[in-house]
């Protein structure tokens, strides 16, 4: 009798950990598989397009982007990428790498900002918008995150931004935080970063722009918090506006000393 | 035209490792667009990749393959300064060359 309980007692433990090494190694394949994409980043295409619009006279006015101020003055573009969103004296508001760009796109080449956000994304000037930034992040690549909290709007911006993680709402009362405020979170087999610390913020944040394997799309930033809101059964966001701005700098502030990989590649 | 392609190739030993990463949409022609009609089928079709002007590889594809495929393959006896380059021709006769020198 003491020896079939003690048989039980050991079937049943082996029974319970079972579960959790068939987690362990299907998320360590998943890296695998990850590591295995790394090689050949999709991104890359995307990166080598940015490069291209940025040097190439477009627009109404018919000039490049070289001229463009994206924080570290006209045409610095390494470093940029790791210190946005940041406040800019010009439109005298906080602005992040796509509604910069949107800025310069309008300013310089004469295109209408108001008109590309209306487009949707990975159509025409949108996917323009896109490569860009995901070039202009590429070149800041290895960097680590420094946004500025200096001016008193970076400072509204980044209490904006918590609040707006921690408020719920909508249809399923979901917040940022329901999924991103603690650690070892998943959805299905995807680890959800913590982005109210680092190390979750520097890689939650400093991964996007990111190409998708899953449907072969490359997204920014903009795209990726669009996506989130639509998870939450939120109203979509308009694309450059505050909210998602105040976001990307409370997750930019979060993850100061972060290393930035973007672009990166997602599942 | 199509985009480019990002080739890549570095020598080690008598060898060389080549990786090529395609801009191409690779349109299966199963999947059906907004308006409920089907995508026409778009993808590529044949590879050649070629090692000093000499063909080294040849490959057909379908339209399994994934959007904005990804290439590895190693040439025997290839060396630093050698040159690789890849062609793939679609379904639609769209073609594209590219060469990279290998490092």
């Amino acid at each position: 009798m003491k020896m079939k309980k003690a048989v039980l007692l050991a079937s049943l433990a082996s029974f319970m950990t079972m579960p959790a090494s068939a987690q362990k190694t299907a998320i360590e394949a998943i890296e695998e598989y990850r590591a295995m994409l790394q090689d050949g980043n999709p991104a890359d295409l995307f990166e080598a397009k940015g490069e291209d619009l940025w040097k190439t006279a477009r627009g109404p006015k018919n000039v490049t982007l070289e001229k463009c101020n994206l924080g570290k003055g006209p045409g610095v573009v390494k470093g940029a990428f790791v210190e946005l969103p940041r406040y800019f004296a010009d439109t005298n508001r906080v602005q992040d790498t796509e509604s910069r760009l949107l800025t310069c796109m309008e300013t310089l080449q004469g295109f209408n900002a108001a008109e590309i956000a209306k487009i949707p994304f990975g159509r025409g000037e949108q996917s323009n918008v896109t490569a860009l930034a995901t070039w202009i992040a590429a070149e800041s690549k290895g960097m680590k995150f420094k946004l500025s909290q200096d001016h008193v709007q970076e400072k509204t911006m980044f209490e904006v931004g918590k609040r707006l993680f921690f408020a719920r709402g909508g249809s399923h009362d979901f917040s940022c935080s329901s999924c991103h405020g603690e650690d070892g979170k998943r959805i299905r087999l995807q680890d959800l970063p913590n982005l109210t610390k680092n190390p979750g913020a520097g890689n939650g944040f400093g991964a996007w722009p990111a190409y998708r394997v899953s449907n072969g799309q490359m997204w920014g930033m903009q795209l990726r918090l669009n996506d989130c809101y639509r998870q939450q059964r939120f109203p979509y966001p308009v694309f450059g506006s505050d909210a998602t701005i105040a976001l990307g700098v409370y997750m930019g502030v979060n993850g100061l000393g972060g290393e930035s990989i973007a672009p990166a590649i997602k599942r | 035209m199509a985009d480019p392609m990002r080739i890549r190739a570095q020598a080690a030993g008598d060898k060389a490792t080549v990786r090529v990463l395609m801009s191409h949409e690779m349109e299966s022609g199963q999947r059906k667009d907004a308006a409920g009609k089907l995508v026409p089928a778009w993808f590529i079709q044949d590879v050649e990749a070629k090692h000093n002007g000499k063909s080294v590889m040849t490959a057909e594809w379908g339209p399994a393959v994934s959007k904005n495929p990804f290439l590895q393959f190693t040439v025997k006896g290839a060396k630093a300064g050698d040159k690789i380059a890849v062609t793939w021709k679609d379904n639609k006769g769209e073609t594209r060359t590219d060469e990279a020198t290998v490092s």
